[in-house]
């Protein structure tokens, strides 16, 4: 498990803060569909992962909890972005795109060796 | 900033909190119920939309307690669990905490308060600017290593060198200074001009001397020490410009010393003058009454600072050969110079309280042993509910850090008490040669000290249980009914423990042994005079009255008829330098008729008056002493004592033959007329030397000792004296009032001795202690775990006899080992010793045998009550026991 649950763990909280943002205000369940689906179903998801991850980001102050009534009119926990949130969620990104284009730039090189 | 909220809410988290679980178990169960919403609406069965909606989840429990663990810092929790636990156990057993925690607070307070003394004498920098740079320099005769200094030699040793940015001298003094209710003698030093500036220490009123104020023709100023400003000037700001009376010398304050300057060699001194006025000793190069400090030059190493002070002094030895013969130099550290005396002794007591301190890890740990013995089972049980070893081993590591805890904090309170009373059993004129002594108090040296003592004695008392973790054997532990194997090991370790217990404490009882028979040697030294009923003051007569020898004589004359004639008072006497002070205030001389060539025979010289032998009742050995007649009107004469006839006239009679000085100049000759005996004028652990013994009256002084023996109480004569003398002349100064006992013990070699052998007696009084309830916990431990062999033995028709022989064996061996590896041991720890040992060999026979004797006596007591115990045990009680 080791090392990969960081990258896993990073990217986590970049499609939840992401999934916020175009979704608005959503309940854990709601959140970990709502990833599975973008994935295209490529992405098994162990929904109880989600939850720590969640926590974590509520203890940096990204998002915010609240308790509320889902569309099928169960009472469900909404998590919400902050603006620190979604200032965090635009440096991810940027950073993330970066990390990206230099591994690729990287992967195309070594083929062409 | 978002990692720190982070955090805080965690620390926060730490408080279990019923609504954050019930929260969290809320938001679960609607994440359950809306999946399982979902699932149903895509057709599922309710039994699999639920399976399949906690497959999906990754279980509920583990999901709760990665959020629980989310909440807070997993490690502090636990460690805060353990911690409550720990605490739960030490309450549990009142017994085990205190004595564990005592025994610590003993150990660890010992050590901290003799490391603190250590820091503060041996550790801390002299407080001088730059003191390594610092050096104490002096001249190396043939009988003293380190001899002092003449001026002339002084000053052609300043103009020479190459080494010294500078080089100062400094000198003991006295004056009389006047107050409004009379005269009074005060300590003080000379020195030359750049003293303080070769120091680094300025002055915290006034100014320095200056540059050639140490000069003849230069006005007379004195520099204050802060105590004496505060004590006898009330700390007035006013008091730089002001003039004292300094033996009748109208004399200019010109500053006051700062608080924290100290200079041990001349700790006492109250007033700082310079060597602006010579005295007769500093006009001849022959007469040495001085010490250097010097400071080197950037790069010079003490080494060749010596080799370019020795080639200036053989130079000049060519030039005066008179003067110089075997005169060279003698330079070393300064720091060696002020902790000489004291390291050895620290540093045994160091070594002392670190033995201690071991044996009493050692008893604590042995305790733990003993109780993880006991715990065994509920270890097992802790194991098989599923704690991982480095669980257990932590919980270890808890209890061992509280107990730690509790005997640090304990410890360093004894310490703080310990420090204080051993300051206040040093006496007033002993910690003015140690003033570094004042800065002693917790410091960050301490605190480190005591932390490395508290982070090794952790990792001991945590390690030894983890021995004892039952590791594979997790079944056999649970299944095992405390009976069989559960001893093995203990009686392997445990026991060994006290053999080392032991071990230590006869180390320490030979050494306090060794210590206290030095002590003993040195008090019972031989003194050829009898010191009871002899009471002494130091005299100071004040020369501006006092100008001629005559009249020096009469009052010496004057003051003995005086004190003669108190009551109860028998005879009295006048000598320059009292009985067991040093072999100081040497003289050269000659031989008439012997063989000469320059070398200089160095004999201890002292100016006495005719009732000197009465008085300290020693005896004459062959010719006559001095009568009144021996004045300045008649022929010189002398006394020698037995080590001169000895030395100098062996198989000749000593009787009528003549010495001189070194030139046989006319007006030096003088006749010896009788050899008394080897009386001890040298301090107790000093060998004895050659003496001349000249009248007073053929070479008056100005300040000399008043010895005067009683036949009543003679420290209540003590105040009477000091009134009789001032009876003569109120102007006359009176110091040092003291009897001769007193003197003896308060002499730094009583006063070194009699300290090292107390305080190491009294580690050697704990250490005894310990190990003896050490060997009794050992084996008192052993029969209850032998409870049902001893049982069963005695069912079987074995005697009570044998029962004990069965105990007391045991006890027996464990303990002769102890004390052969004991006197093994301290034989080698003696010879480390042999500094502070005195008239006793480090094997010193009666001394091991004594300690072996006190040891195996102390361990049969110890070893008896268990003994007693496993032969009252009822066989039948015993076996049903179980």
């Amino acid at each position: 498990m080791g090392d990969k649950t960081d990258v896993w763990q990073g990217t986590l909280t970049l499609m939840v803060l992401k999934t916020l943002e175009s979704m608005g205000p959503l309940h854990g369940y709601g959140i970990a569909r709502r990833i599975e689906q973008t994935s295209g179903d490529l992405l098994s998801l162990n929904y109880g992962t989600l939850y720590p991850a969640l926590l974590r980001l509520e203890q940096e102050g990204a998002i915010a909890s609240e308790w509320g009534v889902s569309d099928n009119n169960r009472k469900a926990k909404f998590y919400s972005l902050t603006r620190a949130g979604r200032r965090q969620l635009h440096q991810e990104t940027r950073s993330w795109e970066q990390t990206t284009a230099i591994v690729a730039r990287f992967l195309s090189t070594e083929e062409q060796s | 900033m978002k990692c720190i909220r982070a955090w805080f809410l965690r620390i926060t988290g730490i408080v279990p909190s019923q609504r954050r679980e019930l929260d969290f178990s809320n938001e679960l169960a609607s994440h359950l119920q809306m999946h399982i919403d979902d699932n149903l609406r895509a057709g599922m069965t309710p039994e699999q939309a639920r399976r399949e909606a906690h497959i999906k989840l990754g279980g509920l429990e583990q999901t709760k307690q990665a959020h629980r663990e989310g909440r807070t810092i997993p490690f502090l929790e636990t460690l805060l669990q353990d911690l409550r636990y720990a605490l739960r156990q030490l309450h549990r057993s009142p017994g085990f905490t205190i004595t564990a925690v005592l025994m610590l607070s003993l150990g660890i307070g010992a050590s901290v308060a003799i490391f603190a003394f250590v820091d503060a004498a041996l550790l801390k920098p002299l407080p001088y600017a730059d003191p390594n740079g610092l050096v104490d320099v002096a001249e190396h005769g043939r009988s003293f290593p380190r001899s002092n200094l003449s001026y002339l030699d002084y000053e052609d040793w300043k103009h020479l060198n190459k080494v010294f940015s500078s080089l100062d001298v400094y000198t003991g003094g006295g004056y009389l200074y006047r107050t409004p209710s009379g005269v009074e003698p005060v300590r003080a030093a000379r020195v030359s001009d750049g003293f303080f500036r070769t120091l680094g220490v300025r002055p915290l009123l006034g100014r320095d001397f200056y540059s050639g104020e140490d000069q003849p023709n230069a006005p007379a100023t004195v520099l204050l020490s802060y105590s004496t400003w505060q004590q006898r000037f009330g700390g007035r700001g006013d008091i730089v410009g002001q003039t004292i009376s300094l033996d009748e010398a109208p004399t200019t304050v010109i500053g006051v010393l700062p608080k924290d300057f100290q200079f041990a060699p001349r700790g006492a001194a109250e007033f700082w003058t310079t060597t602006h006025q010579r005295s007769n000793c500093e006009k001849r190069r022959s007469c040495h009454n001085l010490f250097a400090v010097g400071r080197l030059k950037e790069g010079v190493s003490v080494k060749s600072a010596l080799a370019d002070m020795t080639a200036i002094a053989k130079q000049l030895e060519i030039q005066y050969p008179g003067s110089n013969r075997d005169q060279g130099a003698y330079i070393a550290p300064l720091s060696e110079l002020i902790v000489r005396d004291i390291r050895p002794i620290l540093l045994t007591l160091l070594a002392g309280a670190g033995l201690l301190l071991l044996i009493a890890c050692i008893n604590v740990a042995s305790l733990l042993l003993v109780r993880s013995e006991g715990r065994r089972r509920e270890l097992a049980v802790r194991g098989a509910l599923g704690a991982s070893t480095s669980r257990l081993v932590r919980q270890f590591i808890t209890e061992g850090i509280v107990l730690v805890s509790a005997g640090v904090l304990s410890g360093l309170a004894v310490g703080y008490g310990a420090m204080q009373i051993l300051l206040h059993l040093i006496s007033k004129d002993m910690m003015a040669n140690m003033p570094y002594l004042q800065e002693l108090g917790f410091n960050l040296h301490v605190f480190s000290f005591a932390a490395i003592i508290a982070l090794s004695a952790i990792v001991i008392f945590s390690l030894t249980p983890v021995f004892r973790l039952p590791a594979a054997g997790l079944r056999e532990a649970l299944n095992d009914s405390d009976r069989g194997s559960s001893g093995t090991i203990w009686r392997r370790f445990g026991s060994n423990l006290v053999v080392l217990e032991l071990t230590i404490a006869v180390i320490l009882l030979v050494a306090a042994g060794l210590l206290g028979k030095s002590f003993y040697r040195l008090l019972h030294v031989d003194l050829s005079f009898q010191p009871d009923h002899l009471a002494h003051i130091q005299v100071d007569i004040p020369r501006a009255s006092y100008d001629k020898d005559e009249k020096l004589a009469i009052v010496a004359k004057k003051i003995l008829d005086r004190v003669t004639s108190l009551p109860g008072v028998t005879s009295a006497t006048t000598t320059s330098v009292p009985p067991v002070s040093c072999n100081c205030n040497t003289d050269w001389i000659r031989i008439v008729g012997h063989p000469f060539h320059g070398e200089h025979n160095e004999v201890n010289e002292r100016e006495v008056s005719p009732n000197y032998l009465k008085t300290l009742q020693a005896g004459l050995v062959s010719g006559r002493f001095f009568t009144a007649q021996d004045d300045s009107s008649k022929p010189n004469v002398i006394v020698i004592n037995k080590a001169f006839a000895q030395k100098y006239f062996s198989g000749e009679d000593p009787l009528g033959k003549k010495i001189g000085d070194g030139d046989l100049t006319p007006k030096s000759i003088r006749e010896i007329v009788g050899v008394v005996d080897d009386i001890r004028e040298s301090e107790l652990d000093t060998e004895i030397w050659p003496a001349e013994y000249q009248p007073s009256a053929q070479s008056p002084s100005a300040y000399y000792s008043l010895l005067v023996r009683t036949t009543q109480d003679e420290k209540a004569l003590l105040p009477i004296l000091s009134a009789a003398v001032h009876e003569v002349d109120p102007g006359i100064g009176v110091s040092q009032a003291a009897t001769m006992n007193q003197r003896i013990a308060d002499s730094q070699t009583a006063y070194l001795h009699r300290s090292s052998a107390w305080l190491v007696g009294g580690f050697a009084a704990l250490a005894l202690l310990l190990g003896v309830v050490g060997l009794y916990g050992v084996i008192s431990y052993s029969v209850s775990q032998r409870t049902r062999e001893i049982g069963v033995r005695m069912a079987l028709g074995a005697a009570r006899g044998s029962v004990y022989r069965l105990v007391l064996g045991e006890a027996g061996r464990l303990t002769f080992i102890g004390i052969v590896a004991g006197i093994l041991c301290s034989i080698a720890a003696a010879t480390l010793l042999r500094k502070l040992l005195f008239g006793t060999r480090a094997w010193d026979l009666p001394t091991l045998v004594g300690v072996a004797l006190l040891l195996a006596l102390a361990a049969l007591l110890a070893s008896f009550i268990p003994a007693r115990r496993a032969a009252s045990i009822n066989p039948v009680e015993a076996l049903r026991a179980e």
